[in-house]
This record gives C-alpha cells, structure tokens and sequence, in this order.
C-alpha cells in the first residue's frame, strides 16, 4: 500500500508539498512513484527561476513515461535536488525524503490551505481505479 | 477484461502489474522494470509470450506457398527446423507483419504478431487459396522465452533429458520438436537463449520449474528495453503497412532476386528511386527518447523517432528513427528543446555489451 504521510499536502496532479522554514518542498507521492515505476530521468527547474502555481517547472522520466511536475504554489525556486541527476531512482525509493524535486520560496505561504490534506488525495488516488 | 494466457494465475501470484497489450492481460513487470532488464543482460529470465500467435501450414505446396508469401527466401533454410525471420508485405511493399517460420518439415510452424493476428490469418489464407496450403491457428500452445548468458544452462535442469539433449546440438536460429515441445534458439533480446512452444496445459509447471532454477520473470516493459538496446523492430512502432522493408532495416532479410513475392514489384522500384532508412540514434547528453520525437540534420526536420527508451545497459537515451537522411549535427527535439544525439548503426547492445558503431554520412 502506498503511504500517505498526513503532515503533508498535496495535489491531484500527484506532488506533495512540505512547509519548511518559509520554504515549500515539492516532490511527488509514493502513489504517483509506484504508479510510474523506475524512474529513470529528472528535469529540474533553473534556481531563481519564479513560477505561479500550476506551471510546468519539472519534468519526470520513467521507463514508461514522461510526466509533467506543476508548481503547486507561485514564488522563486531556490534549490533543486542536483542527487536526482545521478541517482533518479531515489524518487522510487524515498519519495519523501531524499527523493524531493525542489523548493520554492512562496510568495503567499497562505496558498498551501487550498491543497488537499492526506486524506482527501489518498480518496482522489482511489477513484483513479 | 482481456484474454488471459495460461499462465495469467502465476502472474498474480507473483503481483505483476497487468496490462492490456493487444487484447491480452500481460504482465507489464514485476515490481522493477530496470531490474528484470538487468537481469536478463547479466543472467536469466522468463517472458511468458503466449498472446503470440502459433500457427501451422499442412498441405504439400507450403513451400511455394510461403515463397510466394514472404519477403524473405523460406527455400535457402535448408538445416531441420531453421529459422527465418521475414516480413510479410502487401503488394505495395507495406509491412503487413513481421513473423517466424521454422523449417520444421509438414507441419510448417510459424509463429505472428497478437495484435495483428486476425489480419495476418485472413491474408495468409487468402494468399493460400491459391496453393495446396492449410493455414490452422493453434491456440492449445503457450509460448516462453527463456533469455540470458545463464539461460541455456539454467533452461538445462527444468526440461526432460531428451529435450536438453536435442537443445545442446541446436544452432542458432534453429528449433526442434521433442517430447512434444517445440524448442528454438532464437529470442528478442539480443542474448542466448530460447523460445519454448508447449502445450498450454504443461507451461504452469515449466515456469515454476523455471523460477525455482533462478530464472527470472520478465515483463512486457523490459521486453520492449531489450528488443531496442538489440537494434530489433517493433512491428506497429518501428514499421507497418505504410513503410516498406527497406525503410525498417530490414534489407538483410530480403532476397529479391530471381524472385516474385508479393510485393517485390515495389520494393525493386524503390530501391532505384531510394528512400527513407531507419536508424539507430544515441543521446550525447542526458534524457530519454521516446517514440515520434522530431528529429533533425543541421536544423532541417529530417524524420521522426520510432521508439524510444532509457537504455539501462547503457545508461543513455536511445531510439530507432526513420530520416530522410544522415548529415551534420544530428539532434532530437524534447518538449521543445533540441538535444545533440550520434547517429549509429541498430543493435545498441550485444551480450550485456555496447556495440553500435557511428553510422558514416
């Protein structure tokens, strides 16, 4: 089963999303790894590249696809996890730790209310099936 | 739901992901796709290929029947239970399927494509109307293919003493009927190995048998990362009715001469007034290519990619490519941004190792 840790939020476009410091950390759920499989590729966004919620700023490759990463909140991103470059498979097996994609300074931290809790993204990755 | 092979049970056992793949419920992988494709490269493994389509040719006019058929010249097989792989083609030089036939004597045994089955079947006994050649389906078979450097040995301790025995004189691209399996040394992968045609009722044990040797299943997914690391066509991706053989590379299995095989006429017409070939094309940076990626010589759009894949062999993107032609700098366009790549020559990878070699202007 997958896990969905409830001190997170997340998008039905499968990312999750941690407030840290001021500071957002993006990545993507166990459900949306397992449903990829291997990930193979990770493009990542440029730091101080500022974005609005909902644009596209990553890209993640796996043996089956290529899938769009949305920023789910406006603001400037200020790292990127450079691991992934040589170690992609680490979003399949830590998709919540060392697996994360970026971090974005947000301009309205007010913005992460609108995200779904766990409990609501784990009843929208049920419907899926 | 989809149909089902014999072994579709041991599939759930094993908690494959399933998909469906021409009609069929398949197994996509197994938990890790990168871990079944590195294990048939550095091992064994088992793919179980029963969607395919087992088919046999009685009658005493087969062999003219299949010179008249296909592209590839059935009458040169002369060793018992040869194998050839051909295309089947429309008479305008289009691929109509690509397919396996085995020098088995009468039965003539033939193995196609699933997901173009019924085509093939209605076309074949259309051409055989003509021929004293029965085209009969046999759909009571299961088909294994059994890959890998430790395939053969590992194969060794799962069948009867008989049939390992007939399996230790085969050549390559060659198959023999014992104990009522058909086995050939022939596969998909670009590794030793074997494909297992059994009677439907005998796969579940041999896979078992096959698993508690250390052989490992194999999905779908890494199937199609091994076929492309080997430089070896998918029939509806890399080619169908709208290309010829000559633009799938596939001139090697063609014998023209002093022929008159369906579709001859235009392929002899092509090839005077040239056309577009299909070529192997490997990243210079990282990222992963995958199928109808644009692709360009000096910044002029010459063709597009056919399949693509991260080559876990290699570590790099690499892709099959119908172009116009071969100059320059050669890149592929990814979501808008062109990316370098070498322009080299199918297969990418032999026995677990890189073998291309840069394909010359």
């Amino acid at each position: 089963m997958a896990e969905f840790p409830t001190e997170l939020k997340y998008l039905a476009t499968h990312e999750w999303v941690k407030l840290d410091n001021g500071v957002v950390i993006v990545g993507i759920s166990d459900h949306a790894q397992d449903a990829l499989g291997d990930v193979v590729f990770v493009e990542l966004p440029e730091v101080d590249t500022t974005c609005s919620a909902g644009d596209e700023v990553a890209v993640v490759e796996s043996v089956k696809a290529a899938s769009d990463i949305y920023a789910p909140i406006s603001g400037t991103v200020v790292e990127v996890n450079s691991n992934l470059e040589d170690s992609p498979e680490l979003v399949n097996e830590s998709p919540y730790i060392d697996g994360w994609f970026f971090k974005i300074t947000p301009d309205d931290t007010s913005a992460l209310d609108d995200l779904l809790s766990a409990a609501d993204y784990q009843a929208v990755c049920e419907q899926e099936h | 739901m989809g149909n089902k092979t014999p072994l579709f049970d041991k599939h759930a056992a094993l908690g494959a992901r399933m998909v469906d793949f021409g009609g069929w419920d398949m197994p996509v992988h197994y938990g890790s796709q990168l871990e079944e494709h590195h294990a048939v490269r550095g091992d064994a493994g088992v793919f179980d290929v029963s969607h395919m389509t087992g088919v046999e040719l009685h009658g005493s006019e087969c062999g003219a029947f299949l010179d008249r058929l296909l592209a590839n010249d059935f009458s040169r097989m002369k060793r018992p239970g040869q194998a050839m792989y051909s295309a089947m083609l429309r008479e305008d030089g289009g691929v109509l399927d690509d397919l396996i036939v085995y020098n088995t004597g009468e039965p003539c045994l033939m193995v196609v494509n699933c997901a173009t089955r019924e085509k093939d079947l209605a076309w074949m006994r259309g051409v055989a109307g003509s021929f004293d050649c029965e085209i009969r389906e046999r759909e009571d078979l299961a088909i294994l293919a059994v890959q890998g450097p430790n395939a053969l040995e590992k194969l060794a301790v799962t069948i009867s003493e008989s049939q390992a025995e007939a399996v230790s004189e085969l050549k390559l691209f060659q198959g023999a009927w014992t104990d009522g399996w058909f086995i050939a040394r022939t596969g998909y992968t670009g590794e030793q190995g074997v494909e297992v045609i059994l009677p439907a009722t005998d796969a579940p044990a041999f896979w078992d048998r096959l698993v508690e040797a250390g052989v490992r299943p194999i999905g779908l997914g890494a199937r199609d990362t091994l076929r492309l690391e080997a430089g070896l066509n998918l029939y509806g991706s890399d080619m169908d009715e709208t290309v010829s053989p000559l633009e799938s590379n596939m001139a090697n299995t063609l014998v023209l001469e002093g022929r008159d095989f369906i579709g001859a006429d235009a392929l002899r017409a092509q090839q005077s007034a040239g056309v577009r070939q299909l070529v192997g094309l490997v990243m210079q940076g990282r990222g992963v290519l995958r199928a109808h990626y644009p692709v360009y010589a000096d910044g002029e759009r010459v063709g597009e990619t056919t399949s693509g894949a991260f080559s876990p062999t290699l570590q790099q993107g690499i892709a099959l490519a119908r172009v116009s032609r071969v100059s320059g700098d050669m890149s592929v366009e990814i979501r808008g941004r062109r990316h370098p790549v070498t322009c080299v020559e199918p297969p990418f990878v032999r026995h677990g190792k890189q073998v291309y070699k840069r394909k010359q202007n």
